[in-house]
């Protein structure tokens, strides 16, 4: 009998085998051996020379040298940082404080739900149609400077897309807008699993609200703020869309907002192989200790439950 | 009673705070959408002219000008977009079901590092492969094709990560051991009793995986070169770096309006769970 039993639980936990076969046939043909045909092609100079065809030749590491002394890359990284910076800091800020307000059961806000509801709608939109919409409002003529002419506010077009912060801005304002939302409705379901008799017992003690923020509420976020902090980092290396049509690609004025991805882009287009590969390596490994680092804080979170 | 009052009135001072922050995040968010509808619905001089609060009679004008628009192909995009983004919807939620499900419930060897395995790989971006992904399409035949922007979905780390956790809450294996006493099969448990009970978590992840395809610009980009294969976020980079002061703008903002506001009509109808989807993933995860 008990012979039997084992024998049939076996059988069944083949099943498990089996229903992993889709997924990890798709993975390995169209992640994994892409990825490692990258690594591959990092390693060969192979690029188009106007019609002449260079290489591929093996350089072994000449591709990386070339991309980290040369400044390029670097000023695409930086633009990359500052932009998602002056996006990201606001969106925490203004996340923690709206997440705050949402879950304090005092402040009885009305309408919650249809606040929640319009700002996460921006994260849904389509990045490229947000971008063009926000290339068209703010265009020299455009209904932005109409407008702030008409209020008396500027006497004459503020031309947003020639200027370096005016650029920079509008891509951060975009992702914001696309991300305070997610961030605010994370961090809520964060505060809501705080266990409310430590709210009371600080109340009874006589903790101001803030201090009870500060000293309570943070702390025990800790471990989710971590998380919003190290996806969103995720996201900011892989911003494309909105700076690509905004800038139609050209990442003006002068590359000032031209960022990583839209670097591999421009390689991917002109067929430099070598290039895409070795800027494809340097981005998967900045990913994947990110990547490691989320995993650590996911997993601590499933283990704790919010500690 | 004084400091009650006080407090009270603290409260109520801080709720005016708290009234005028939103609506002011309200408008910021709302504010170019009610410019995209106004200017999607007047004529391209009356654009040129300055901003109107008031929406103009051009909407069909415009509309029926795009449609006719040789340079875009605007309904074949937007077949071409839903096609790719519905058939993704569809196999990403199913096969990801599949895989939860595997993990989920049986107990295998090497399952533990397999499910570890997925966690990690979930935030490596796609463009990090994107070289080798368009080398191998290009070998296999497949640029211009729709199938390599359908069929990579089937292997979706966060939709697995998120019906794997809400499996872990909703669904108790005896009911898959009482299948087994009725002898079913392992697939036919599958398809007609796991999947029923997945449905609120896969509904959520359809919305998710369908938005996210149809916005999807990179990957597509470098896959689709012909006129009558692209899809929408193409035809919009198109627009972008056509020459931009020839054209009709209120073309322009139709097919921005074209792009947007199928998802939010989606949207609007299904916020609350979307949010509740969001929020669960979170304190589950």
């Amino acid at each position: 009998m008990a012979k039997r039993r084992k024998k049939s639980c076996v059988s069944y936990n083949k099943w498990g085998y089996i229903f992993l076969i889709p997924f990890f046939a798709v993975y390995i043909v169209f992640s994994l051996v892409p990825l490692i045909s990258v690594f591959y092609n990092s390693l060969f100079e192979n690029y188009r020379s106007g019609l002449k065809q260079i290489g591929p030749n093996f350089v072994g590491l000449q591709n990386f040298k070339t991309l980290l002394s040369n400044s390029d890359m670097l000023t695409f990284a930086k633009n990359t940082i500052v932009i998602w910076l002056i996006g990201f800091i606001p969106q925490i800020l203004i996340s923690l404080l709206l997440a705050a307000w949402f879950a304090n059961t005092r402040l009885r806000i009305r309408a919650a739900g249809f606040f929640k509801g319009v700002i996460y709608m921006p994260n849904l939109i389509m990045a490229s149609a947000f971008s063009m919409l926000f290339f068209t409002l703010f265009s020299d003529n455009g209904p932005i400077n109409d407008l702030l002419i008409k209020m008396g506010i500027l006497d004459e077009p503020f031309r947003f897309l020639s200027n370096v912060g005016g650029t920079r801005g509008l891509i951060a304002l975009m992702n914001f807008l696309m991300w305070f939302g997610n961030t605010t409705i994370l961090l809520m379901a964060g505060i809501l699993g705080i266990d409310t008799s430590l709210f009371e017992a600080a109340e009874v003690d006589g903790a101001t609200q803030f201090k009870i923020f500060r000293l309570i509420t943070l702390p025990l976020l800790r471990p989710i703020l971590l998380y919003v902090l190290i996806t969103s980092m995720i996201g900011g290396i892989q911003m494309f869309d909105v700076p690509q049509i905004l800038t139609n690609g050209s990442g003006n004025p002068n590359s000032t907002s031209k960022t990583l991805i839209m670097f591999l882009n421009q390689h991917l287009y002109s067929k430099n192989y070598g290039m895409a590969g070795a800027l494809s390596v340097i981005l998967f490994i900045l990913t994947a200790i990110l990547s490691l680092l989320v995993y650590f804080t996911v997993s601590k979170r499933s283990e704790k439950r919010w500690g | 009673m004084e400091g009650v009052g006080r407090k009270r009135r603290r409260i109520r001072f801080k709720s005016v705070v708290v009234y005028i922050v939103l609506i002011l995040l309200t408008f910021l968010c709302l504010f170019p959408f009610y410019i995209l509808i106004i200017n999607s619905t007047r004529y391209h001089p009356e654009i040129q002219q300055g901003f109107s609060f008031v929406p103009g009679k051009a909407f069909m004008y415009n509309f029926k000008n795009l449609m006719h628009d040789a340079n875009l192909p605007v309904l074949k995009a937007l077949r071409n977009s839903f096609i790719i983004s519905a058939s993704t919807a569809i196999l990403t939620t199913y096969f990801s079901t599949m895989t939860a499900y595997a993990i989920h419930a049986y107990n295998f060897r090497g399952r533990n590092a397999i499910f570890t395995f997925i966690l990690m790989i979930m935030m490596v971006p796609s463009q990090v492969s994107a070289l080798g992904f368009v080398n191998l399409v290009r070998k296999m035949d497949l640029i211009d094709n729709f199938i390599p922007l359908i069929i990579p979905s089937i292997a979706a780390p966060i939709v697995f990560f998120f019906i794997k956790q809400y499996m872990e809450n909703s669904l108790p294996m005896d009911i898959v051991e009482a299948a087994r006493i009725d002898g079913a099969h392992e697939f036919r448990i599958f398809n007609t009793i796991i999947i029923p009970i997945a449905k609120p978590a896969i509904a959520v992840q359809i919305i998710f995986t369908f938005t996210s395809s149809w916005n999807n610009y990179f990957i597509p980009s470098l896959i689709l070169n012909d006129a009558k294969k692209k899809t929408l976020p193409i035809l919009i980079a198109q627009l972008r770096s056509a020459d931009f002061l020839k054209f009709d703008m209120g073309k322009v903002y139709m097919l921005i309006a074209l792009s947007i506001f199928p998802v939010v009509i989606v949207y609007m109808f299904l916020s609350k769970s979307i949010i509740r989807g969001v929020a669960i993933g979170s304190v589950k995860g």
